[in-house]
């Protein structure tokens, strides 16, 4: 009896994903303790967080890619709708327009796209498939603008990277010709010092310190060097948990958010950052095969598309703490203290699983 | 067949979605040999030196406040400097009990509310390991005393910091500016500027005149220091430091001491004075009555005083050169004669017989000319001299308002003369166009007789009417007018960068035109012109003329009389005048407010600037170590 029900609950959980997602929970709250400064007014509400959006990953697990596909439009006409909204009656809270209050919550309606944006263009693409031109590149281009340009506006650029980036990755990988792809990057390549002489002499400090904080160590270029110093001397094995002497004091800022990979590398040194990104490239890995197996053109669109905009999430927070690349606020998932982007991360995981194990069922039927 | 065919494509299909997938996952690949790389780099490779950085916690960076430039005048003296004054700093992340600090201190030494405020604020916009000031200008004592006790207060120490000081007080206060705290404003302005970076540690910022304006050069470029501290917050050892780069000291073309002849002799009265070498465009005298002492302004201004300066009747705060707008009144008569005669419609022999008074045809109005009997036969040199306005009045309608203010724009009016000063406004010359966009309603002749004595809708400010006489004594050349003329380095090799003289625009206007107006100029200041006393016995030819702008209207057939009217509905007094006439070195604007008659009450501060400029003479009560008259004796004067 007790079995069965178990067995139920757990008919749609991909068990190789599952454990990957436990074991980074529980390193994500040991960080946490001791990036809060033993703190458990902290810890509590993070294993929270964790509980609710492991409950919505398991719902959404249950939904079939049938209906996952035809949720798609509605959630990005919806999505859009709410972002339109917020640019014009968003509350402003620390300097972005970024909330949309509903009278009975408030809402951060660039989180839904992040889900929203990678659905939408891989039904889209599902749709076109028969007969796919290159106008049809076209109009999902101008389907991920738009709501990344809404979301920058904000402003937001952590997010509205992520977005923008889950949108490529599905036009990507519906075939986007090669031809273009390395256009776009010659173009990027022969316009950037067109782009550098425009700029006003301050536009380009802004950037330069961008890519090299050492140049502004009191300003923007603080919190790199800060993390620089707190990884660079955890060495080999690490101080210790709880040991560690940069994120302890109050040098390290944003510790418990977007910069605690610099407390767990501080800690953990070296050894301990090899075995995270491990249990990373193993939830990645995952993802592929996922994706590669997936049985149709929306699933293996939309499942590639959440591997690879997890795997962003990754290097982008863990390059911008190491110093390799400019600081947007991307957080570290499982790790960074929130619950919005585990809430986010997880339901793009639990759509994984839906893809994974709904295929049998589908194909035999 | 169909059926395979659609399979094959199925297959195809995933093929290339393989393909595509493993592409990315090489990418995904050599991202993470990337950052495995820099993991490597930072935690095996430079472990040492970051090792030796995060030693038991002790590493703090600690911004190096470059020192400000300087201000110096034309002759070095010091307009501004800077000294350092003891401040006791509180560490709030090594003081434990902040607010418990506090009270302690304060049984030692006097800590006031506003100290208190002044160190919330900035505790709010500092890390918690920087330390910020609770108290600034300790005493000897003070500091001797805190020393004594230092072991009872774990986090607080003393420092010092550089505070700003002008030790000319008042002089030329409106010019200087001042230096003040750096509030939300500015933090917003230099974040989008990316300059907050080079703040850290400064508490200050140029708030008015050239301390505003030229804040980019003077600040200099904040140095920082790695230091080892102790659990105290003490410094104990520099690991490695990057010296500051001073601000840059500015020379200033202004003579202070023409300054202090201006200043003095307006007495209490309120106006301003600009005084410009036309050649070069360098500002000579930059006066705006009354001033203040920017000292107050450098540690925040405490409230009272500051509603004593801001809600004076007489506006001590407004920087009237640049910000003060005033009807130009006859001042004006010299651009609209030249304007005249460049288009031919008044050149000599043209001549008019003067009733008293100027109509429109086909109306009863009476244009009056000041003199009531008329000015009788006048041309146009005369009519410069003795100020005819029967004269201009019709000059003005013959030329047309657009011909008009066409011509004397490119004098300066009715746009900012460019001064190296911040918030400069630019008056307003009126025509049709400007009329209807501002009221919706159509122009009238009237309007254009009016303009024609600088009367109307005209707007000028000092600094314009400076430049306009400049440009009229340098033939029409103008030079952008500029208050610093030099800018010496204080980083690396020093040396000091010129500011050359730079052409502004140039109306070719006709040499004999030009000698005609300046001839009616010269007449104004000799017997029988409107302001013959100014060029009495002065030894050089002075080019002149006056004007009064009307405060308060008068009505047709009304009288004006000085005594029955509130002292602050006088006319304002306005003087313009270049010397030494025929090869001009000085050109300049004075306007008295409320000073009644040009020739009278702004002609002799006038003269008193150029006899110094051009003779060395200084007025008898210069000569003396000046004394300040008591407050008292002030207050009676304004009332006489």
């Amino acid at each position: 009896m007790i079995s069965d029900f178990v067995a139920n609950l757990s008919k749609r959980i991909d068990s190789f994903l599952m454990g990957c997602i436990f074991f980074a929970c529980i390193i994500g709250l040991f960080v946490i303790y001791s990036a809060s400064g033993q703190d458990w007014s902290r810890v509590l509400p993070q294993f929270i967080n964790m509980m609710v959006a492991l409950t919505l990953m398991w719902a959404v697990a249950n939904i079939t890619p049938h209906w996952l596909e035809r949720m798609a439009l509605p959630l990005f006409v919806v999505g859009l709708l709410l972002l339109l909204g917020v640019a014009l009656f968003g509350e402003i809270s620390h300097g972005a327009r970024r909330w949309l209050n509903l009278g009975f919550a408030r809402i951060q309606p660039s989180e839904l796209m992040k889900v929203g944006m990678p659905m939408m263009l891989a039904w889209y693409f599902a749709r076109r498939e028969a007969n796919l031109r290159s106008a049809d590149y076209a109009i999902a281009a101008l389907m991920l603008v738009v709501p990344v340009g809404l979301v920058m506006k904000q402003p937001d650029l952590g997010t509205s990277l992520i977005i923008l980036a889950s949108g490529f990755y599905v036009i990507y990988l519906a075939g986007l010709s090669w031809k273009i792809l390395a256009g776009g990057a010659g173009l990027i390549a022969v316009m950037t010092p067109i782009f550098w002489s425009l700029l006003h002499d301050y536009q380009r400090k802004r950037i330069e310190i961008l890519f090299d904080p050492s140049q502004d160590p009191l300003g923007a270029g603080y919190h790199t060097i800060q993390a620089s110093i707190a990884l660079g001397s955890g060495g080999f094995i690490g101080k210790g948990w709880l040991n560690g002497t940069q994120s302890q004091l109050d040098f390290l800022p944003e510790r418990t958010t977007d910069f605690i990979f610099a407390v767990f590398g501080e800690e953990f040194g070296l050894l301990g950052n090899i075995l995270l990104l491990a249990l990373f490239s193993l939830i990645i890995f995952r993802g592929f095969v996922i994706a590669s197996r997936a049985h149709n053109t929306f699933c293996r669109l939309l499942a590639g598309s959440i591997t690879l905009t997890f795997f962003t999430y990754v290097f982008v927070n863990i390059g911008m703490v190491s110093g390799i690349l400019p600081v947007v606020g991307v957080p570290l998932p499982f790790i960074s203290y929130g619950g919005t982007s585990l809430v986010t991360v997880l339901l793009g995981l639990g759509i994984l699983m839906s893809i994974s194990t709904h295929k049998a069922l589908i194909a035999s039927s | 067949m169909s059926l395979q065919r659609e399979l094959r494509n199925h297959s195809l299909e995933h093929h290339h979605f393989q393909l595509r997938l493993s592409v990315a996952g090489s990418i995904v690949l050599f991202c993470f040999a990337v950052l495995l790389f820099r993991f490597f780099f930072l935690q095996i490779g430079k472990y040492d030196y970051f090792q030796t950085l995060a030693e038991n916690n002790r590493i703090s960076l600690v911004p190096t406040v470059p020192n400000r430039g300087l201000i110096l005048d034309r002759n070095g003296v010091v307009l501004a400097h800077n000294f350092f004054v003891y401040t006791l700093e509180i560490t709030p992340s090594k003081a434990g009990n902040v607010e418990d600090t506090i009270n302690r201190i304060s049984q030692m030494m006097e800590v006031s509310n506003e100290d208190r405020k002044q160190f919330k604020k900035l505790r709010a916009q500092t890390h918690n390991f920087e330390s910020a000031p609770i108290r600034t200008h300790l005493t000897e004592e003070e500091a001797a005393k805190f020393a004594v006790n230092r072991y009872q207060f774990p986090g607080v120490e003393i420092r010092s910091r550089l505070f700003r000081s002008y030790p000319q007080n008042n002089l030329g206060s409106h010019m200087i500016g001042y230096i003040g705290r750096i509030n939300e404003n500015d933090i917003k302005n230099l974040d989008a500027s990316g300059d907050l970076g080079n703040y850290k540690g400064s508490d200050h910022i140029g708030k008015g005149g050239i301390e505003q304006f030229y804040e980019p050069v003077l600040h200099g470029q904040t140095g920082f220091q790695q230091v080892e501290v102790d659990a105290d917050g003490q410094a104990v050892r520099v690991l490695s430091s990057t010296a500051p780069i001073p601000g840059d000291n500015l020379v200033l073309s202004v003579d202070s001491k023409i300054q202090e002849i201006a200043e003095k002799a307006f007495g209490n009265r309120r106006g301003a004075l600009v005084a410009i070498n036309p050649k070069n465009g360098e500002v000579l005298a930059y006066v705006s009555m009354p001033t203040f002492d920017p000292n107050l302004f450098v540690d925040g201004i405490d409230a009272e005083t500051w509603k004593s300066l801001n809600g004076s009747l007489d506006r001590p705060l407004i920087n009237r050169p640049i910000r003060g707008i005033y009807p130009p009144g006859s001042t004006f008569k010299p651009f609209v004669a030249m304007a005249g005669l460049e288009d031919g419609k008044r050149h000599p022999p043209f001549s008019l017989s003067d009733p008293g008074f100027y109509t429109l045809s086909g109306s009863a109005h009476r244009y009056r000319d000041w003199k009531p009997d008329g000015h009788g036969q006048v041309d146009i040199q005369r009519a410069i001299t003795v100020s005819c306005d029967t004269f201009f009045y019709g000059l003005a309608l013959d030329l047309g308002i657009e011909k008009l203010t066409g011509f004397v724009s490119h004098f300066g009016f009715g746009k900012k003369t460019g001064i190296d000063l911040t918030g400069e406004i630019g008056g307003l010359l009126p025509t049709p166009e400007w009329k209807y966009r501002r009221w919706k309603q159509k122009w009238y002749p009237g309007e254009t007789v009016i303009v024609g004595i600088g009367q109307g809708y005209t707007l000028v400010t000092p600094m314009q009417l400076a430049q306009a006489t400049a440009v009229i004594a340098n033939n029409g050349v103008a030079m952008r007018p500029h208050l610093v003329s030099a800018i010496q380095k204080n980083n690396g090799n020093g040396g000091t960068f010129n500011i050359p003289p730079m052409k502004q625009d140039e109306i070719s206007l006709d040499p004999a035109n030009v000698a005609l107006v300046r001839a009616g100029m010269v007449d104004v200041t000799r017997p029988g012109g409107t302001a013959a006393s100014v060029g009495a016995g002065a030894g050089y030819d002075i080019a002149a003329k006056t004007g009064t702008a009307q405060v308060v209207g008068i009505k047709q057939g009304a009288k004006y009389n000085a005594g029955a009217i509130d002292e602050r509905h006088r006319d304002h007094a306005l003087f313009i005048a270049y010397a030494p006439a025929e090869n001009p070195t000085i050109a300049l604007a004075v306007i008295v407010e409320n000073g009644g008659h040009g020739g009278s009450a702004a002609g002799p501060i006038a003269r008193k600037v150029m006899d110094y400029y051009l003779l060395g003479k200084l007025p008898a009560d210069i000569v003396e170590a000046s004394t300040k008259k008591p407050a008292a004796l002030v207050e009676e004067e304004l009332h006489d």
